[in-house]
């Protein structure tokens, strides 16, 4: 795992007579890019993907001069990337950007220490801060403490904005890349989740809240990240975990057809979903204040709960109050019932 | 449009090929193969919830246990409600019934068999005779010039259609069999090896898979015109239309998906129902085997490319979870659909009780009232792009290619027409006429248009023109 290319990639051995590459012309080509299996050398990949990501950046208007940006650092691959080419071609193109790696620390003994190191090794690297906060700093409790409450591990998707907010960031962005994007349209098809389908292929989410995110990597191949940091030196990534059905569908899909992956997020933009049924009213949490469709969102739920030794309070669709028993086999059996749909990221919001 | 592929044992739409199922076989055991294609895990009983009978639970849906009646009676109540509350059927009609062999389009003939023998009892013991029982006839689509099977197989495969359809009566039912190559023009070419140049054309699997779907369209809308049909009836079920949810998706064609998916389409000359809209292929299946009602199946085309892709995964993910596919139809059913995808109300017919009036729309068959360009070859209605790169073509358009080209849509474009542009002419030349003449037609009517409004523009007063 540790520095094996995509399996789309090919490389060449340079030899006689190998072939040149299709873009320069000058320079043998080194491998085969998976978005578009031209043959290409190495530099003009490295052009042609940081030119990409830029073109996407521009003509979507993802930044405006002087915002403090902060980019979510989980140590995985796509998260690397990110922090190094938006570095770059803030420089190159004078995005005039105040950068600024954001790490969460979940405070999960064993899981997150490699990727915090790598992120350490990218602050130094890519001469950006970096920020981690913590479970604790944000709620009180480390995950080991709400496992241990509750015996459920629960990832909740506030903390890179309640960090973000906390160290006065003006954006988040994020490594989801077009793979991420397409594996969401499918799992949101799937589940028959509407609302959510009409949103997941928007390059940016949140504008009505306090903090938008947005994701460059957008357009970009998984493959083609992966093989990027190739020729550089450090580049050792946490290994991928779980795999569901959607994203193997998806590797296969793109073996037979590599085009297949940005037609998925070009139906997911084109879908015919009417104005009302998009977005359930987006209202805020009468506690923290952030953005929720309930009158409590469900960090505060699940603090709650916690603080006062209510197990599993806010987890799956257990509604507040209700009797143990059925509860909890309601919140167990969701559980189950989203494991094999779960997309990498866990859950489907980004 | 509603496309149907393997569905991992089941079988369902107008060519669909299950060559897992073996429901034509005579030789397995049924009871086991009941237990392996029966939907009744989880059945809190062991007797039908719905009935005193007390017989067996065969089938599980919605967590009740039904017997075997029951399930029948609850797969006819989907269908009927189905014709029913779309007015799919008009006592006039003629309907067509898109028969592949396979045990979605034996359920639809039984099931439609049922509503005529009805309808004709209740006209034979009624007074006024006022209603009218709708005819029936079947079609069967002979794909064997693609296949390259032996000609007995073809003929045996045609016999035992024929067979099947005798043997459902009252209601007298012509069977229509017509090789997939008469959709090309007709003529002293031999127009099997037209069909075998144009798929030969197409470089993409999938694309050579979705072309043959449109071609067996076209074959439909043929007989249904040729022979006085005035509807086209699929036996396209909810199996088939996730599959094509998924398929559509992956193809980029997110904006045209509705289309296909719905109850009634009327884009084609002749429109087009799907009543088994909301039945499981399983669900399909385990009746043909509960009522023996006989499928031949001797010359189905496996789907292929991305098609059997998205078939393996759906059935994946019906195994994990029985219910995927219902879901997956729901949300394709919260996306919009076109004004194509119902009957418009012009008027009603004159011999119809006024009380039923209300469920029977007038179809003007000729009528093109949807304002939406279509795919020239997949009829898919086009997205703002696509019509934005029409237009821009219309301006500049030298020849008709470019205007042909223009007319398909982005995937046909990709995964159809041929990889060299040079092959564009040949290609287009041997494409059913019926496809390419409506772009003359169109081009001819917008430049007629065009060239009117020019000679009489002079003529024309602006309207404030009126104050002077």
């Amino acid at each position: 795992m540790g520095s094996s290319v995509g399996d789309g990639a090919k490389l060449q051995p340079s030899r006689e007579g190998g072939r040149l590459c299709v873009r320069c012309g000058e320079r043998k080509a080194a491998l085969k890019r998976p978005k578009t299996l031209e043959q290409i050398c190495r530099e003009c990949f490295y052009v042609v993907f940081e030119d990409e990501i830029h073109q996407t950046i521009a003509n979507n208007s993802l930044f405006k001069a002087g915002e403090r940006v902060a980019i979510g650092a989980s140590g995985g691959k796509d998260s690397t990337v990110l922090a190094y080419v938006l570095s770059e071609l803030n420089r190159r193109y004078n995005y005039g950007l105040d950068l600024f790696l954001l790490s969460v620390d979940e405070g999960i003994t064993g899981y997150r220490d490699d990727s915090l190191e790598t992120v350490k090794r990218n602050e130094i690297q890519y001469g950006l801060p970096l920020k981690i906060v913590s479970y604790k700093d944000l709620y009180g409790w480390t995950m080991d403490d709400i496992v241990k409450a509750i015996g459920l591990k629960t990832i909740v998707h506030s903390a890179l904005d309640r960090g973000a907010a906390l160290l006065k960031a003006d954006k988040i962005v994020t490594g989801h890349n077009a793979d991420d994007i397409a594996e969401t349209v499918l799992l949101n098809i799937l589940r028959g989740d509407i609302a959510r389908l009409s949103r997941c292929t928007f390059i940016t989410t949140g504008e009505d809240g306090p903090i938008p995110r947005c994701k460059p990597f957008k357009y970009t191949y998984e493959k083609d990240i992966v093989i990027y940091p190739f020729y550089e030196i450090y580049r050792i990534y946490s290994p991928n975990a779980y795999r569901g059905f959607a994203r193997e569908f998806i590797k296969d899909l793109e073996r037979m057809r590599p085009r297949a992956i940005l037609d998925i997020i070009k139906s997911g933009e084109n879908f015919r979903i009417s104005t009302t049924t998009r977005m359930p009213e987006q209202g805020t949490c009468e506690c923290c204040g952030y953005i929720s469709s309930q009158t409590l969102c469900k960090a505060c739920v699940l603090l709650d709960g916690l603080n006062r030794g209510l197990p599993k309070l806010g987890i799956g669709r257990t509604k507040v109050g209700a009797g143990s028993g059925d509860g909890m086999q309601h919140a167990k059996h969701s559980e189950r019932n989203r494991s094999s749909l779960q997309g990498k990221h866990g859950n489907l919001d980004f | 449009m509603a496309g149907a592929s393997a569905c991992g044992g089941a079988g369902c739409g107008p060519h669909c090929s299950s060559s897992s199922s073996g429901a034509g076989a005579e030789g397995d055991a049924p009871a086991e193969r009941m237990g392996r294609l029966s939907i009744a895990a989880g059945a809190s009983t062991t007797t039908c919830g719905k009935c005193d009978g007390g017989g067996a639970v065969v089938a599980v849906s919605g967590g009740a246990g039904m017997c075997g009646e029951c399930f029948r009676a609850y797969l006819f109540g989907k269908f009927k409600l189905a014709v029913t509350s779309n007015a799919m059927v008009r006592p006039t009609d003629a309907v067509l019934l898109a028969f592949s062999g396979g045990p979605a389009s034996r359920v639809a003939l039984q099931f439609i068999h049922e509503m005529q023998s009805k309808a004709i009892q209740s006209w034979e013991t009624s007074n006024s005779q006022a209603l009218p029982a709708f005819g029936v006839g079947v079609a069967f689509v002979d794909e064997s010039a693609l296949l390259a099977r032996p000609e007995h197989e073809s003929e045996m495969a045609t016999e035992d259609i024929k067979s099947i359809v005798s043997s459902l009566s009252p209601g007298h039912k012509k069977v229509h069999v017509a090789p997939l190559e008469d959709v090309f023009s007709s003529g002293s070419e031999d127009k099997a090896a037209t069909l075998k140049e144009v798929v030969g054309m197409i470089n993409d699997e999938t694309g050579r898979d979705d072309f043959i779907r449109c071609l067996l369209m076209l074959s439909l809308q043929k007989i249904a015109l040729e022979n006085g049909y005035t509807k086209i009836m699929l036996g396209t079920c909810a199996s088939g239309i996730a599959r094509h949810v998924l398929s559509a998706t992956v193809k980029g064609q997110g904006y045209s998906l509705p289309a296909d998916v719905q109850y009634v389409d009327t884009r084609w000359d002749v429109p087009v129902v799907l009543p088994l809209h909301d039945c499981l292929a399983q669900e399909l299946s385990l009746l043909c085997e509960l009522d023996s009602l006989k499928t031949q199946q001797l010359l189905d085309r496996p789907c292929s490319g991305i098609n059997s892709l998205v078939a393996s995964f759906v059935s994946r993910l019906r195994d994990e979870n029985p219910s995927r596919e219902h879901t997956i139809l729901r949300t394709a059913q919260k996306l919009k659909p076109f004004s194509f995808n119902m009957f418009s109300a012009n008027g009603y017919h004159d011999f119809l009780p006024s009380r039923l009036r209300p469920k029977f729309q007038n179809v003007d068959t000729n009528d093109t009232t949807f304002s939406e360009i279509l795919c020239l070859i997949c009829g898919s209605p086009f997205s703002e792009s696509e019509l934005q790169n029409l237009e821009n073509t219309k301006h500049k358009a030298q020849r008709k290619i470019d205007m042909y080209t223009a007319h398909c849509c982005q995937s046909c474009h990709f995964q159809i027409l041929p990889a060299a542009t040079d092959m564009y002419e040949h290609f287009f030349s041997l494409l059913p006429k019926f496809w390419t003449e409506k772009v003359d037609t169109a081009v001819t009517a917008s430049a007629n248009h065009g060239s009117l409004r020019d000679q009489i523009e002079d003529y024309l007063l602006e309207e404030d023109d009126d104050e002077n």
